[in-house]
């Protein structure tokens, strides 16, 4: 275990086996999600009351989903960079915020545009909507915060705090529909209970969380590589793999 | 397959402008994604390119003027 962290903790061997993943992660998220997005866009049957605009859910939900997992995936490495002064924990901040942002980005607009058809609204200020678009000022804060800072050492300490404050606003997200009054549904599939909708809907809804599990975490090797070439810019391997490309 | 022709699978019961659009958003948000990644690549190859031809120049100078005062 020890060891396990201590390698994960090298950006060297780190590098290497990301490279060495990041094929398998980038075609199979490739296959997985078109197999999704077709099974849920021709195959799935219509909802009986939504009709068809609810084929919209094989993206909000997994967008959605990932947005709040990489914040918490986040804090974690903050914790940890903070407490063992790790710089792969940094490494995976500045990675991961981006491309969480983005699928934060992704839910709010097709939550907006799934809200038109099904409440007659765009957008609403009520306690999910409202928390959700915190979470996307989060991510632009840590992008904000770390575009400002020049200091690698203050910057990952900075960007660490704020993630870790932040994520207080995750429970808040994830139980606003049962502590509030509002427009948005709660949990469609919960890991303690059966669904509440027929296998022919969640199981390519399933297909599609992980499809984007795959593409989120090929993104993250690589947006990762590339931070540890620029901070490891002394470092002999570096300048021959430079040289090699 | 829950469509009989291509024409209901672009309405979508009338739905289609909104299911669309959200695929649409799908896709644009990864290329957004793909593509900031390959800047970034780009960007940190270069920057090394740079660094390493600087030092280069550097030393290569610097070793001349050796020479120079040495002969």
């Amino acid at each position: 275990m020890w060891q396990w962290f201590h390698k994960l903790g090298s950006p060297k061997w780190f590098f290497g086996i990301a490279g060495r993943l990041m094929p398998w992660l980038g075609w199979l998220a490739l296959v997985v999600l078109s197999v999704g997005v077709v099974w849920g866009l021709l195959f799935a049957p219509a909802d009986y009351q939504q009709g068809d605009s609810y084929r919209i859910i094989f993206i909000h939900v997994p967008a959605a989903y990932l947005g709040q997992s990489l914040y918490v995936a986040m804090a974690v490495a903050g914790l940890v960079g903070l407490v063992w002064r790790m710089k792969m924990a940094d490494t995976f901040i500045a990675s991961a915020t981006t491309v969480g942002a983005g699928m934060t980005f992704l839910a709010l607009l097709t939550g907006a545009v799934w809200g038109k058809p099904t409440w007659g609204t765009w957008w609403i200020w009520d306690a999910r909507l409202t928390s959700m678009l915190l979470l996307l000022f989060l991510y632009l804060g840590v992008m904000a915060l770390r575009g400002a800072m020049e200091d690698p050492d203050i910057r990952a300490r900075a960007s660490a705090i704020l993630v870790i404050v932040g994520v207080v606003n995750i429970p808040i997200i994830k139980y606003s529909v049962e502590w509030w009054n509002t427009l948005h549904q709660p949990a469609t599939i919960k890991v303690t209970e059966a669904p509440s909708m027929p296998v022919s809907m969640w199981a390519p809804l399933l297909i599609c969380l992980l499809g984007f599990h795959l593409l989120v975490a090929w993104l993250i090797l690589w947006r990762m590589r590339n931070d540890i070439l620029l901070r490891e810019r002394r470092a002999r391997w570096v300048r021959e793999w430079v040289l090699a490309q | 397959m829950q469509f009989d022709s291509f024409q209901a699978l672009i309405s979508m019961g009338g739905h289609g402008f909104y299911v669309w659009v959200s695929y649409g958003a799908f896709i644009l948000v990864i290329l957004a994604l793909i593509l900031a990644t390959v800047i970034q690549r780009r960007q940190v190859i270069s920057h090394h390119r740079r660094l390493m031809r600087s030092e280069a120049h550097r030393q290569g100078s610097g070793g001349k003027k050796h020479d120079a005062s040495g002969s």
